[in-house]
C-alpha cells in the first residue's frame, strides 16, 4: 500500500483518478483503518486529506457555517459559535465513539462511511446542511439526504470527495437536537435515532420544521410527513402526537441484534417527540 | 517500500522507517520497541494502544505512522520524567488499579490528557472520558478513585 497526501482537493481527486477503484480517501480514518485491519477492504493507496485546509476549517460567514470535511468530533466539540448555533448537530457528532475516536473521527468521514445508524446523519439531515462535493469535473453541491443511497453506498463516484458541509444561517428562534438510544451509556451504535431542527415565532407557532430517522431503514431518512406535523401549529399534545405517528409510519427497519422492527418502531416515535421538544427550548432561548 | 519519518516521540527527536500500511501502535512497539503502548483490539474499541498526536488523544492503532510526520506523539513511557512517577502513576499503583496491567498505559495517557484539559473533573467526567478504555480486571471503581485523587495531588489538595 502507498500513502499519499494532497494539499489542495484538486490535488487529492487526481491522485484518486489515478488510483483507481483500490485507492481510498484518509480523513480520520477510525472507520478505514479499522476496516483494513479486518481485511474487508485491502487498498492499494491511501490518500490522506488531512492536509487541505478548507477540510480542515470551520468558517463562518453571516451566520451561515461551513465545516470541513476532515473537521474532528473533538474540533466541532470545542468550537463555541457552533454549538450554541447548531447545538444538535455537535451533540450527534459527540455521541459517536470514545474520547480517541473523536479526536480523529470527521463529521464527512461519519457522512460517506454511509451507516444507516450514523449519528450525525440525521442531526445533519434536520439541519438542512448541504455537501460540496469536488470531483475530476469539479464542484457540485448536495443535500446530505441525497448522499447515502444504501448500507455502506454514496452518491459520490471514486474520485470525488467531500471538501466542506455548510449549515445554513438559521433563522432567529431556531434550534435543535438529536437523540439516539443505545442500551448502555457510551461506546455503542445507534438502536434508533431522531433529528430534529426547528423555528417557532414569537407566540410559540413552529413555522418550519424538518425531521430526520436514523437506524429505521437501509439509509438515514428524511420524513417531511413528520415534519407537516408541526409546522403552522404549537407543540402542544395533539401535534407532538401526530408528529409521532408520522415517524412511526415512515420507519421501516429491520429485527437484528440491537433491536427488533416492533420495538424500533415504538421507539422511533418516543425519540422523535423528545428531540422535537429540546429543540423547541432551544428555540425558545 | 520503506518510509523516513521524522518525529518527536516522548520528547525526543527520533527517525525511523516504516511500512506504508503500518499503524502507528506497530511502528511505536515494533520498530522504536516502545512496547509500553498495549494492543487490545486493534479496531479502536478498547483504548489500550491511546496515545497522543499533537495533544490530542487517539489510538494509535488507528493512525498511519505515516501520519505522524512532523508529529508531537506522547505515550506511556513519556509519562514518569527522570524517573519520578507521575502522581496517576504512583495513584495506581498504592491503590491497586490494575491487576493484568495490559489497559493500564492506555489508562495513564487517557487521564493524563483529561487532567490536563481539566484538573478538577466529577467522578461522572471522568467515567465519560474513560468509557473507551476497558478493564476487565479491576470493575473501574479503583481506576476512577486513582484518578480522581491523582487530579487532587496535581492540584496540591491532598494531605
Amino acid at each position: 500500500m502507498q500513502y499519499e497526501t494532497a494539499t489542495t482537493v484538486e490535488e487529492a481527486v487526481a491522485l484518486l483518478t489515478k488510483g483507481g477503484a483500490d485507492a481510498f480517501p484518509l480523513a480520520g480514518g477510525t472507520d478505514l483503518l479499522a476496516q483494513m485491519r479486518v481485511g474487508r477492504i485491502k487498498p492499494a493507496r491511501v490518500i490522506d486529506l488531512k492536509k487541505i485546509p478548507e477540510l480542515r476549517e470551520i468558517v463562518e460567514a453571516e451566520g451561515e457555517y461551513q465545516i470541513g470535511a476532515a473537521v474532528s468530533g473533538a474540533e466541532l466539540g470545542e468550537h463555541a459559535g457552533l454549538r450554541a448555533r447548531w447545538p444538535g448537530v455537535v451533540e450527534a457528532m459527540e455521541l459517536i465513539g470514545s474520547t480517541q475516536i473523536q479526536g480523529r473521527a470527521s463529521l464527512g468521514g461519519n457522512l460517506c462511511n454511509a451507516s444507516p445508524a450514523a449519528d450525525s446523519v440525521p442531526a445533519l439531515i434536520a439541519a438542512g446542511a448541504v455537501c460540496s462535493l469536488v470531483g475530476p469535473e469539479g464542484r457540485r453541491e448536495v443535500a446530505v439526504e441525497e448522499i447515502i443511497t444504501g448500507p455502506g453506498r454514496t452518491c459520490l463516484a471514486r474520485d470525488e470527495i467531500v471538501a466542506h458541509l455548510r449549515l445554513p444561517r438559521p433563522k432567529p428562534g431556531s434550534g435543535d437536537a438529536y437523540l439516539r438510544l443505545i442500551p448502555r451509556s457510551e461506546m455503542d451504535i445507534a438502536v434508533v435515532g431522531a433529528g430534529v431542527a426547528l423555528t417557532l415565532d414569537p407566540d410559540g407557532t413552529c413555522t418550519a420544521c424538518r425531521v430526520a430517522l436514523g437506524a429505521v431503514a437501509p439509509t438515514p431518512l428524511a420524513v417531511p410527513e413528520a415534519a407537516a406535523a408541526l409546522v403552522g401549529r404549537r407543540l402542544d399534545e395533539a401535534a407532538l402526537a401526530e408528529l409521532e405517528a408520522a415517524a412511526r409510519a415512515a420507519a421501516r427497519p429491520i429485527d437484528d441484534m440491537r433491536g427488533t422492527i416492533v420495538y424500533r418502531v415504538r421507539v422511533v416515535g418516543v425519540l422523535a417527540k423528545r428531540a422535537a421538544i429540546i429543540a423547541a427550548q432551544r428555540a425558545g432561548q | 517500500m520503506k518510509r523516513h519519518i521524522t518525529a518527536t516521540i516522548d520528547g525526543e527527536a527520533r527517525e525511523f522507517l516504516c511500512d506504508e500500511d503500518q499503524t502507528l501502535l506497530d511502528a511505536l512497539r515494533d520498530v522504536l520497541l516502545k512496547t509500553g503502548t498495549k494492543e487490545g483490539c486493534g479496531t479502536g474499541d478498547c483504548g489500550a494502544c491511546s496515545v497522543t498526536v499533537d495533544g490530542r488523544l487517539v489510538c494509535a492503532c488507528l493512525v498511519l505512522a505515516a501520519e505522524v510526520e512532523g508529529a508531537r506523539v506522547e505515550t506511556v513511557e513519556g509519562i514518569a520524567q527522570e524517573g519520578v512517577l507521575h502522581p496517576l502513576q504512583r495513584r495506581f499503583l498504592e491503590q491497586a488499579a490494575l491487576q493484568c496491567g495490559v489497559c493500564t498505559p492506555g489508562f495513564l495517557v487517557a487521564a493524563k490528557s483529561l487532567l490536563e484539559k481539566n484538573p478538577d473533573p466529577s467522578e461522572k467526567e471522568v467515567r465519560f472520558w474513560l468509557a473507551g478504555n476497558l478493564c476487565r480486571c479491576t470493575g473501574y471503581d479503583k481506576i476512577i478513585r486513582s484518578v480522581l485523587d491523582a487530579a487532587a495531588d496535581l492540584r496540591g489538595e491532598s494531605g
